[in-house]
């Protein structure tokens, strides 16, 4: 079936987040669609699958335009989407989740649908048992239920959303076999990802999203280096970083390993120096908030030590860290940083930990005056942390950490800032370093990862990089390790070291 | 005690488990939703009273079980709603119905108190009936009864292997992936939360018409019947099989309590009578005890030989809530 | 700001008007006279000075269990566990008081030592609802009606076994105590005594201060509001949960210490009354603000105390005053909830 997309704009509030996107998909075809995170692939895809609205433009599916107005109206269209976390029931059998959402009488008929379950599971060469729970199958067998159950439903367009993250390998060839054999059928597929090494394989073409826009269509042969360029823009940092004087080592992971939410860091390694920043690059969801996690004592690690300021913390908790020193800003500023409903003088005494039994109003208050004046917050003592905006949430998270520090784990401490608040942040950071404070930071910025950090690690599907210098790492190269590309020549390193 | 007799006391603790049946039942399905109805103990002091004042207004026994089952659905629209379209705590206005159920029963059926309504009669099935053991136990009882048998394997076929059913779980489970899948998510749990009220509802009139016939007000025992009907559906683990297990086994205890009381004369009456309330309660204890972190790391400690089974019981006895569970729904 | 204080109080008032509407409606289904019934509540509580010292005496448990729910609720808790804590808090003093009364000790001390054994008696209890749900995982409405059972049955047991009355073991509970042990009360007739009036005026205070003034309340806000962050801020999570709990239950054992030394003068079947889910109204009520919890909890216990006499003077069943309690609070919650559902829509226009 062929897809076309027709000047589709969508904006949440403010923001942008698909700017008059056209594109023309050819029935048969396998469509890629590249870009870096809040680029607005998901956003697309979202209205296509019939998930959200867009503001203006049209969809039009073999020619004829149609109104998807709710995703189970896509499936009716013929358009399925498989999503990173496929929306399935776990607690579920595979086929109770195969057969729901099917229509037909009062009683599902099992039998007939296990039947047609394992005759399309053989054309593809899938191994599902309708009888296993789902929530016992890998992520790439998920996946695999929810292709066969949308093909079931009569889907003609799949959209496939980051399908190969946390998937083993093979389970990623029997994917791209079955992805391949389908559009040779004349099934349409859409296939959104960050990794440059399957897209280039798989896909017919490569359509990608900047910042909203559609700034290219790439056709086979392919060439990395200019699918980096129109993914990440060209813009070089140029210069405004001011290299730390790095002193003396206040964390050590020594050979770490974790596993959390079906990714698995192994034998991370990494010493951190007082006065440094490193950036924490990759795609969302390839282990670095695992990493920054256990640096923070949220996570604990199954091996290895962590030696922090001279003391193995590996496996203690988050105070045990905090009271040595460190301090953890999560990315959800109001769910997880902040606490709604109370103001914020509420949350500076809560941080200052002052001591006595009952609270001093005057001198709270004129903690929190100063406090707000000295970072410049657009609020004041008596306000709620709701209705500051995201970028004074961020500078009240600042605000709140306490002096002296050793090291500041921060996860994407810009987000969802405009640029005064963005400078202001990182001034601010920056005069921590030079009191001694280390940072390490999660950033989907490649411009901030390079203008911030002195050194700067890489993940990608839970392998983590040595450290790079940032002097010694281009643009390019960067978007090339965060797609997955050019990992082989760590391993000739450390063979080599 | 003769055979006979035990047949007779067993198949009346069976009589006296149905009204659980019907309250636990309806729970379930409410719950499998998504939505907790906490009203349940003023419901059936509610529904009892009700179902008891109509039956006896009209003389006709089925219009008192017709208006326990409205009176139940009704609270239940209250709970959905206030849960559902005004999103409040589903356990704030639970608990307020359950206490305003209450005493509304007190209230309204203080004239009524102490009269003699209908009462319904023993329906022995004409062939059934005469089988030795089975016979006694199961086809010796009133309509309400053979109905709390039927609703036990209905339910169980309509969550387990209708279509609707699966919906049902998936709206429990993961109301997004329902929603995806085109379920109207916010329609059915209204739907069946005031289905589970509806049948919960039941409850009462069985009590009043039936089981302890009559109303009688702060003694007719009935207070704390419906806390128990809620802890069982979580024993229950939100099957309908295993709630009427827990259903049956409470009807049990009570009953031990009961003839127990002369072989203990050390343990005065009452005691015996209030004892089966905490049992059943502190079992969600063992529901949900392998939860727990240092349960699971002292597990990991001991010897095999006595890890193993230790660990299947706690896994047999482990129960998962559906996801949703007391959670609004809300679309993008 | 201002217009959300208002509107909120349109809510609020409009709660109340329809949870009168219906009360008269059940009023009229039941064929009472509306106005006569309220009339009568009215003068039952503040007709006389009899009247009204039976109001506080009732108040007195109220406002000591709401005080001590409003902690719980700080911490996110629904503690339905109360009624079990203030009857262990009764038995605890009943203990006391048998295990003091034949040692010739000052009885103005055998009391006091009474009242901190029946603290001691609530607060236990109450830890123990807090370590099912801290480190059993149940959920602390379960485990709280659970243990109220079990209060129960123990109340039971004792009255009815080693505590009954020599003889015939009755429902009207065990051996009263000699006066001399009774808290002393403002004349012989009533049971209102100013020490414990005093006692559950100080206690709302001393809530109202803990969570509004001390570092140990705000702390205890925090992990109610968002225990992830509060954990990020470096408050210990758990502890404060069980000083929360240890804390309802100091309150919920001085309400059960009180309703035996001033009361009942010995431990009855009922020592907790209601009080405890009733305290869950008030708070409910009350938005679990301490601000307005005396007031509140005095005009719930006014209602309790004008609508004994309904039976005798109207021939109506007294939980009337359970109703009109009730639905106050049922229609200023669903008003709560009305609010904010018009307020979502026209914030959406917007």
């Amino acid at each position: 079936m062929q897809v076309e997309l027709r000047d589709i704009h969508k904006h949440f509030g403010k923001v942008h987040a698909n700017a008059g996107i056209s594109l023309d998909i050819p029935a048969g075809s396998i469509q890629g669609i590249l870009g870096e995170n809040g680029a607005g692939k998901s956003t697309l895809m979202k209205i296509l699958a019939g998930a959200l609205h867009p503001d203006s433009g049209a969809i039009l599916l073999d020619g004829t335009s149609v109104a998807i107005h709710a995703p189970a109206n896509a499936i009716k269209h013929g358009v399925g989407m498989l999503h990173q976390d496929p929306l399935d029931f776990p607690p579920m059998k595979v086929l109770d989740n195969f057969i729901l959402g099917h229509e037909g009488g009062l009683f599902s008929e099992r039998r007939s649908a296990a039947r047609s379950l394992k005759e399309l599971a053989a054309q593809f060469d899938f191994l599902l048992d309708p009888q296993t729970y789902v929530d016992s199958l890998t992520v790439g067998e998920r996946q695999q239920l929810e292709i066969l159950r949308l093909l079931w439903l009569g889907a003609r367009v799949l959209i496939l959303d980051e399908p190969t993250t946390g998937i083993s390998l093979p389970q990623k060839e029997k994917l791209f076999a079955t992805l391949k054999k389908l559009a040779a059928e004349g099934k349409t597929i859409i296939f959104v990802s960050h990794k440059l090494e399957d897209v280039e394989f798989l896909c017919n073409r490569i359509a990608v999203l900047r910042q909203g826009e559609l700034v290219g269509v790439a056709e086979p042969p392919y060439e990395t280096h200019r699918l980096v360029e129109m993914m990440f823009g060209r813009e070089v940092s140029a210069g405004a970083r001011t290299p730390a004087a790095p002193g003396e080592t206040v964390l050590s992971l020594a050979a770490i390993s974790l596993s959390h939410s079906r990714l698995d860091l192994r034998d991370v390694s990494l010493e951190v120096r007082t006065g440094e920043v490193i950036g924490l690059a990759g795609m969302e969801g390839s282990g670095q908030s695992i990493l920054l996690g256990a640096c923070a004592g949220l996570l604990h690690p199954t091996a290895g030590a962590i030696d922090f300021r001279g003391r193995n913390l590996a496996g203690r908790s988050h105070h045990a860290f905090r009271r040595s020193g460190a301090a953890y800003l999560p990315a959800a500023r109001l769910e997880e940083g902040l606490i709604p409903g109370l103001t914020l003088t509420d949350h500076f005494i809560l941080s200052e930990g002052l001591s006595g039994l009952f609270i001093d109003r005057r001198k709270s208050i004129r903690l929190a005056e100063e406090r707000i004046e000295l970072f410049d917050i657009k609020g004041r003592p008596e306000s709620t942390v709701e209705s500051l905006s995201g970028g004074n949430q961020q500078r009240l998270l600042l605000a709140l950490l306490r002096s002296p520090l050793s090291l500041i784990l921060l996860e994407h401490p810009t987000r969802g800032l405009d640029i005064e608040s963005t400078m202001y942040v990182w001034s601010r950071l920056k005069q921590r370093c030079s009191q001694g404070a280390a940072i390490l930071f999660i950033s989907s910025d490649l411009d901030e990862i390079l203008r911030y950090s002195d050194r700067l690690l890489v993940f990608f599907s839970g392998r983590v990089s040595p450290p790079l210098s940032t002097e010694e790492v281009t643009v390019e190269q960067l978007g090339r390790l965060i797609g997955g590309k050019g990992w082989e020549r760590f391993d000739a390193e450390a063979v080599h070291a | 005690m003769t055979t006979q007799a035990l047949l007779i006391n067993l198949g009346g603790v069976l009589t006296s488990a149905g009204p659980i049946v019907f309250a636990a039942t309806g729970e379930t399905i409410s719950e499998r939703a998504g939505v907790i109805n906490l009203s349940m103990n003023g419901m059936i002091l509610l529904t009892a009273m009700g179902g008891f004042a109509a039956a006896l207004a009209t003389k006709n026994l089925a219009v008192g079980f017709v208006a326990g089952a409205l009176i139940g659905a009704a609270v239940a629209a209250v709970v959905a709603f206030a849960s559902i379209t005004l999103k409040q705590s589903q356990v704030a206005v639970g608990f307020v119905l359950a206490l305003l159920c209450r005493d509304l029963s007190y209230f309204l059926g203080s004239p009524i108190m102490g009269q003699t309504g209908p009462r319904l009669s023993i329906a022995p099935l004409p062939f059934l009936s005469g089988i030795p053991v089975v016979g006694t136990l199961f086809f010796r009882q009133d309509l309400m009864t053979y109905l709390s048998f039927l609703l036990i394997f209905g339910a169980w076929i309509f969550v387990f292997h209708t279509r609707p059913g699966l919906v049902l779980r998936g709206i429990g489970e993961r109301p997004a992936a329902a929603y995806v899948r085109g379920a109207n998510v916010n329609l059915l749990r209204y739907v069946y939360t005031i289905a589970g009220g509806a049948i919960a509802g039941l409850a009462g009139p069985i009590y009043s018409l039936s089981v302890k016939a009559g109303w009688k007000g702060t003694i007719s025992g009935l207070d704390g019947i419906g806390w128990i009907a809620l802890a069982i559906t979580i024993f229950g683990g939100w099957k309908p099989l295993r709630a009427a297990f827990g259903a049956y086994l409470f009807a049990l205890l009570q009953w031990l309590g009961l003839i127990l009381q002369p072989a203990l004369p050390g343990i005065p009456a009452q005691v015996l009578q209030v004892a089966p309330f905490p049992l059943m309660i502190l079992t969600l204890l063992l529901v949900n005890f392998g939860d727990a972190e240092w349960v699971a790391r002292t597990l990991a400690r001991l010897p095999e030989p006595a890890r193993r089974p230790v660990a299947r019981l706690l896994r047999a006895l482990h129960v998962t809530p559906p996801a949703s569970l007391g959670t609004p729904f809300e679309t993008e | 700001m201002r217009r959300a204080a208002w509107s909120s109080a349109l809510f609020q008032i409009g709660g109340v008007v329809t949870a009168l509407l219906l009360t008269t409606v059940v009023l009229i289904a039941s064929k009472a006279p509306p106005f006569a019934a309220f009339a009568n509540i009215i003068l039952g509580s503040v007709g006389t000075w009899n009247n009204f010292s039976q109001v506080l005496v009732s108040w007195v448990p109220l406002l000591l269990s709401t005080a001590g729910l409003l902690i719980t609720f700080a911490v996110g808790m629904w503690n339905i566990g109360i009624e079990g804590q203030i009857t262990l808090g009764g038995i605890f003093t009943t203990w006391a008081l048998r295990l003091l009364q034949t040692s010739g000790w000052n009885p103005t001390l055998i009391i006091a030592l009474a009242i901190a054994a029946g603290v001691v008696g609530g607060a236990l209890w109450a830890m123990l609802a807090g370590a099912l749900k801290t480190f059993g995982g149940v959920n602390e409405i379960f485990g709280g009606l659970g243990l109220n059972f079990v209060a129960m049955a123990i109340n039971l047991w004792l009255i009815f076994g080693p505590w009954k009355r020599p003889g015939i073991a009755s429902m009207s509970g065990t051996v009263p105590f000699p006066q001399a042990l009774w808290l002393p009360t403002v004349n012989p007739q009533s049971s209102l005594s100013l020490a414990a009036v005093v006692i559950a005026v100080v206690s709302i205070l001393v809530v109202f201060a803990l969570i509004q003034g001390t570092y140990f309340g705000l702390r205890m806000k925090a992990v109610g509001r968002n225990p992830r962050a509060a954990h990020l801020l470096g408050i210990p999570t758990w502890q404060y949960m069980m000083a929360s709990f240890a804390l309802c239950g100091v309150f919920a054992g001085l309400a059960g210490a009180v309703q035996v030394t001033s009361v009942y003068h010995r431990l009855i079947p009922a020592i907790s009354s209601g009080y405890g889910y009733l305290g869950l109204m008030v708070a409910m009520l009350v938005n679990y603000q301490a601000a307005w919890a005396a007031p509140v909890a005095l005009f719930f216990a006014a209602v309790n105390v004008g609508s004994i006499q309904l039976p005798i003077v109207l021939r109506l069943d007294s939980s009337l005053g359970g109703v009109l309690q009730d639905t106050l609070v049922l229609f200023v919650l669903l008003g709560q909830g009305f609010r904010r559902f018009f307020q979502k829509r026209t914030g959406d226009e917007q």
